[in-house]
């Protein structure tokens, strides 16, 4: 039975990997799209928001609770069905849509309607556009699918054919990445000030001092990464560790990679930097919201434990690599160009897919720290080991540097 | 008397200061269990799936009331009135009626609230001729209205059994027999 919980995935992966293979390789281009187009770009969002992003945070929800349950020996939701399919429950997450959906949707008397309902909407957008910039796959080259190509072949390609995987193509991919996910910062406080409730706005404060201190060793983090690659552009990035499993940034920058993630986890305020919400003791800043604005939040939650794995995975896993894997398979010509691509987004996929399994993990294993120890491990610990993960990392590069005496 | 304080030394050494190593075992110890049960078929697990699997419960477990009846099928309680008497919750009601034998009256209204009813046991103790009983294994059900928790003579004489005591003990010549 376990080992369904790894095919099961892998299978749809697989089928998502070869649909967008199909969609932007072959259907828009022989429909007449243009792939540098704007809709291209708006169909591309809307695969990997729709296809992948959006089901696999649902899924998420249960996940986690089956999965915490595996953890402490229990089995966690496995009832929920439709007709005679249980499917291990996993239409869980169905159900609790459904319930959120009809859940009266109450505001508080004295709140400010306006940045009361902005609340939700400013904690799951950030998310939702930073996603713009993942590479999910190296791209297709439209037209070429049952061709053989070189990896020259296909860069070129990519570069004039605008088939990338990625929604877009941007030199400062990561910066705008920073800078947009800082905007969740701005969902929690509103919520919490805007419910016009003592509790929830000091959880808002909370939300906001932890967010700020841990973005700066997040963003210093990441530093080092940028000079062992030499590019903002996650693409780039991904494109630099493809060699072997040695240029992966874990292995590059294991420190980087610890720093940025404890961070990103940080960023997301969940457990064990859940003093933001506090679930059983200290009431979160999103007491006051029910229904679907609540489940907003939620979603927002689990997005960004995505978006952290599709980050970590891209900067530090090789995003969509595998090692040896070439734009012709593993030995030249022995792949179609198809199926390199398919098989691309599935390692990147199950990347994620992994990394978020491990966030779940970290999650439920780790008690909840102090405010006190929050802020002295962001400021004092993180922060001055990250420096250091810099000067050091920039002291090899240049070392290492062609021209550097 | 002044309160004392004892001031607890915080972990000096390098292995609990730096987090990662405890984060590690406690990873290993959470991911152990977490596969033993998703590839070990469950290994570890200690759920019972409710309505379809059942606790066993111990044999002495008090359940729902039952009333004993007799080889005729009339109901063996005499409305001695010990058990209400006994009873902590005040939740047996009994009206009692004549029957023909001058020796007995019988309960015309026996009832128990289960709600009320803190399940002691000692209504069963009280009961002088093992009438009423609480070994059914049978766990209270839920109801829609306070009313029907409950359980009237009728209900509680469904779930009786034959009694194979001796109705009135030894008989009132006991003592005589003793010679
Ligand atoms: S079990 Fe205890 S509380 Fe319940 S009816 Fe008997 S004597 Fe009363
Ligand atoms: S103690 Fe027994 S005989 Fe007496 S009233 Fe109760 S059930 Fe009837």
């Amino acid at each position: 039975m376990g080992w369904l919980a790894i095919l099961i995935p892998l299978v749809v992966f697989v089928v998502l990997g070869f649909v967008a293979t199909l969609l932007f390789g072959w259907l828009i281009p022989a429909l007449g799209g243009d792939l540098h187009s704007w809709y291209a770009a708006l169909l591309k969002a809307a695969f990997i928001l729709l296809g992948f992003v959006m089901p696999l945070a649902g899924v998420l929800t249960w996940m986690e609770r089956r999965q915490s349950a595996m953890m402490q020996d229990r089995l966690g939701p496995n009832r929920a069905n439709v007709g005679p399919v249980r499917a291990f429950g996993l239409m869980h997450f169905v159900a609790d849509a459904l319930k959120m959906l009809f859940k009266e949707d109450f505001v508080p008397a004295n709140a400010n309607k306006l940045l009361f309902a902005l609340g939700p909407v400013m904690a799951i957008a950030p998310v939702l556009i930073t996603f713009a910039v993942v590479p999910w796959g190296s791209g297709v080259c439209a037209g070429h699918l049952t061709d053989r190509l070189t990896d020259g072949q296909l860069a070129q390609c990519l570069d004039t054919g605008g088939g990338r995987f990625q929604v877009v193509h941007l030199e400062i991919g990561l910066l705008f990445y920073f800078a947009i996910a800082s905007l969740a910062v701005y969902g929690a406080t509103l919520a919490g000030w805007a419910s016009y409730n003592k509790w929830s706005l000091l959880g808002g404060l909370r939300a906001s001092s932890q967010m700020m201190s841990y973005e700066v060793t997040m963003g210093l983090a990441i530093l080092g990464a940028f000079l062992v690659y030499g590019s903002l552009e996650p693409a780039t990035i991904v494109q630099a560790q493809g060699d072997s499993i040695l240029h992966w940034g874990v292995v590059t920058q294991p420190l980087g990679f610890v720093l940025f993630f404890t961070a990103a986890i940080a960023e997301t305020k969940r457990t064990p930097f859940d003093i933001p919400e506090g679930e059983s003791e200290v009431i979160g800043y999103f007491v006051e919201y029910s229904g679907m604005r609540f489940g907003m939040f939620y979603l927002a939650e689990f997005m960004e434990v995505i978006f952290t794995s599709a980050i970590v995975a891209t900067v530090f896993f090789g995003g969509w690599q595998i090692p040896g894997l070439h734009a012709d398979g593993f030995v030249a010509g022995q792949m179609p160009h198809w199926l390199v691509c398919t098989l691309q987004f599935v390692a990147w996929a199950v990347k994620v897919f992994v990394l978020c399994w491990f966030q779940l993990m970290i999650r439920w294993t780790m008690p909840r720290f102090r405010p006190d120890q929050l802020m002295r491990l962001g400021w004092k610990q993180l922060l001055p080991a990250s420096l250091a993960n810099i000067l050091i990392t920039a002291g090899v590069v240049l070392a290492l540097m062609p021209g550097a005496k | 008397m002044a309160i004392g304080v004892k001031v607890v030394a915080r972990p000096r050494d390098l292995g609990q200061q730096a987090y990662v190593p405890a984060l590690v075992k406690g990873l290993g110890v959470t991911m152990r269990h977490f596969f033993d049960n998703l590839f070990g078929g469950g290994k570890h697990i200690v759920t019972i799936q409710y309505p379809e699997e059942r606790a066993v419960y111990p044999k002495r477990y008090r359940g729902l009331h039952r009333l004993m009846v007799r080889e005729d099928g009339s109901v063996r309680c005499v409305a001695c009135m010990c058990c209400p008497t006994v009873c902590p919750a005040h939740c047996i009601t009994i009206l009692a009626e004549q029957t023909g034998n001058p020796n007995e009256k019988r309960p015309r209204v026996f009832e128990i609230d289960e709600l009320r009813c803190v399940v002691c046991g000692l209504c069963v103790e009280a009961c002088p001729c093992d009438a009423i009983r609480m070994d059914t294994g049978i766990w209270s059900s839920p109801v829609a209205l306070r009313g029907d928790a409950v359980q009237g003579k009728a209900d509680l004489m469904k779930r009786g059994a034959l009694s194979t005591a001796v109705q009135g003990g030894a008989g009132g010549d006991w003592r005589d027999k003793q010679r």
